[in-house]
């Protein structure tokens, strides 16, 4: 988790320090879903998601190198500098892609389900959406799909109680998006999103469903995320209170992981540096890079 | 040669692509038994129903699951059952098949081939009668093909499939029943190639889709009276053949462009801005644009005949373009 606490707290860094354009979504606070998750499937696995992806995509093993080389917009990013925070995508890691357009990875993460199904192989797909997502059409066909035809498809939503501005009250008709589930054939769990522990548990559990050929599971992880929607937004003011923001900080998943393994602060300080080392290096990586010329716009348009 | 019918042939490029390529495999709606449209009827009985698929009705999903199937390297061929559908499933089309090999960096590609059936079939109505090709034009990271005979369907359908790019295949309704020669076996067309249906020296016509067979009849009459008509088919939106298009402007100096779409942003605007750009010195008379109006489709038969290009009305324009 504190891999994906620290490469966003440093792109947060480099953002307000005007050293990386557009725009950057992060899920500080919400880390325990995607290592909860990803730490319960196989390296050869797949997985697709939203905007909100630095965090699943650093634990799926993505160059971090690649990663910010990508996100300053340099031609040694994974993408060559033509995808930024929002669409990062590295075949070769199984992170088949972030998809900007809400909802839209959803008949995507089916397709890669009914492939892998077609091939008869064992490999599972994880879909990663936001609760706003679970309001979209395509939400819906894409569950109703992976059950008829019992996809090894794993939906997992980071409620993180806010699309955008709007809360979750206000924008969806029922309580627990994991209910939704049951309209189409598929269990649907809630799990606390700020427990790593909870998290892989379930995970593990529906991984081996999907794996057994008896189709998709919808999870639905409560989180929150501590920082504005996108980076220039305020923690909190417009829409949510101080209070509530610090209330659930006092969930932090790292520090509760941290208490209940009783693990010693040295180590803590120990793998931070490790992991600080690693981001300064990635990040002079990144600096030093070129960035593309003009004319490389026109190349990678078709095959 | 022998002759088939244009659904015929749509079928046997199919069923040969997907006995070539196990990756090859079409799903959509009322895919399975090939009921109503009787184009891939039988196609499940050979190939199973894991690569002849029914899909519920979700055009969102049908081509988000090509999306994803795609990026695990199959060849998926979804169907969707008629061209004014498609506004149901733009996202993937624009935002996700057309853009993902581009901000991947191109790292993946996507070979999808699009299948849906598109135009007027007689009083079907604004909701099922569009000709919307011009908008897919204006995007990157897409190939446009609308052909006019059973052999070019057949040939370019095969191309199509075996492209690694994202590739809409707009079927005619009118055409599917018409009857063409078309060689046996594995003859492909490739893709960006227009082709001379007519070739003539007094002007230009250049059209695709069902508007080719209009194009034949308009200037087999005007033959009657000494004009030669040069009639060109597309064949390919996008991209276009410019080559075969100013050759033939260079030869005859006179243009005028046809479609079934409505005229205001349509396939003629780009086709005379190409030619103005290109060739302005070489014209000798104004680009004219024949289209159908800029209204919706309407119902009745009378209304729908008038709004939509007819014979008449090409080769008026035509005689108007050469001073007669």
């Amino acid at each position: 988790m504190l891999r994906v606490r620290m490469f966003e707290e440093k792109i947060d860094e480099l953002y307000l320090q005007g050293k990386l354009p557009g725009s950057i979504h992060t899920s500080i606070g919400q880390e325990a879903v995607s290592v909860g998750v990803l730490n319960a499937m196989r390296e050869d696995d797949l997985a697709i998601g939203s905007h909100r992806c630095h965090g699943y995509w650093v634990i799926k093993g993505m160059d971090v190198k690649g990663m910010f080389a990508e996100l300053y917009g340099k031609r040694t990013g994974a993408c060559k500098g033509k995808a930024g925070s929002m669409h990062l995508i590295d075949i070769t890691k199984g992170v088949m892609g972030a998809i900007g357009i809400v909802g839209q990875q959803m008949p995507m993460a089916a397709g890669i389900g009914l492939a892998l199904k077609m091939k008869r192989s064992d490999r599972i797909c994880l879909c990663f959406f936001g609760d706003g997502a679970s309001n979209t059409g395509v939400f819906h066909e894409a569950l109703n799909v992976a059950s008829l035809w019992k996809l090894p498809v794993i939906f997992v939503c980071e409620n993180n109680g806010y699309a955008v501005s709007v809360p979750v009250h206000c924008s969806t008709s029922v309580k627990d998006i994991a209910q939704r589930g049951h309209s189409y054939n598929i269990p649907g769990e809630v799990v606390d999103g700020m427990d790593v522990l909870s998290v892989y548990a379930v995970a593990k559990r529906v991984a081996e469903r999907a794996r057994s050929g008896e189709g998709p599971s919808l999870i639905e992880c409560k989180t929150y995320r501590f920082l504005g929607h996108s980076r220039g937004d305020p923690a909190y003011g417009p829409y949510r209170t101080k209070e509530e923001l610090e209330s659930w900080k006092q969930k932090d998943p790292i520090t509760k992981l941290i208490a209940d393994l009783n693990i010693p602060n040295d180590e803590v300080s120990k793998i931070r540096n490790q992991i600080a080392d690693e981001y300064g290096a990635a990040v002079r990586f990144a600096e030093e890079s070129p960035y593309p010329e003009g004319p490389e716009a026109l190349e990678d348009i078709f095959a | 040669m022998r002759e088939i019918t244009f659904g015929e042939a749509v079928r046997e490029a199919l069923r040969e692509e997907m006995t070539k390529d196990e990756t090859v495999f079409i799903y959509g709606m009322d895919i399975g038994v090939g009921f109503p449209s009787g184009l891939t009827k039988g196609l499940r009985e050979e190939f199973g129903a894991d690569r002849v698929r029914d899909t519920p009705i979700c055009e969102q999903t049908v081509v988000g699951i090509a999306v994803g199937a795609a990026l695990m390297g199959m060849r998926p061929v979804p169907e969707i059952q008629f061209s004014d559908l498609l506004t149901l499933c733009m996202d993937q089309i624009v935002n996700q098949a057309a853009k993902l090999r581009y901000m991947s960096g191109g790292q993946i590609t996507l070979p999808i081939t699009i299948r849906t059936a598109a135009g007027f079939s007689g009083s079907n109505g604004a909701q099922h009668s569009q000709s919307l090709e011009a908008w897919f034009m204006h995007v990157p990271g897409l190939k446009v093909i609308i052909p006019s005979t059973p052999a070019d369907a057949k040939g370019l359908l095969k191309s199509s499939i075996r492209d690694d790019n994202p590739v809409l295949f707009l079927e005619h309704k009118m055409l599917n029943r018409t009857k063409g020669a078309v060689p046996e076996g594995d003859v492909v067309i490739p893709l960006g190639k227009a082709d001379i249906k007519r070739p003539g020296k007094d002007i230009t016509l250049v059209t695709f889709s069902h508007m080719v067979h209009r194009s034949l009849t308009a200037a087999e009459t005007l033959e009657k009276d000494g004009i030669d008509v040069e009639v060109i088919d597309l064949r390919t939106l996008a991209p276009l053949d410019e080559e075969t298009l100013l050759r033939s402007i260079r030869k005859t100096h006179r243009l005028v462009v046809l479609e079934e779409g409505c005229k205001t942003g349509g396939v003629g605007a780009e086709i005379s801005a190409i030619v103005a750009e290109e060739a302005m010195d070489e014209m000798d008379a104004p680009i004219r644009r024949v289209a159908a109006y800029d209204t919706p489709i309407p119902f009745s038969p009378p209304l729908e005949k008038y709004v939509i290009p007819d014979e008449r009305r090409i080769e008026s324009v035509i005689r108007e373009t050469l001073n007669l």
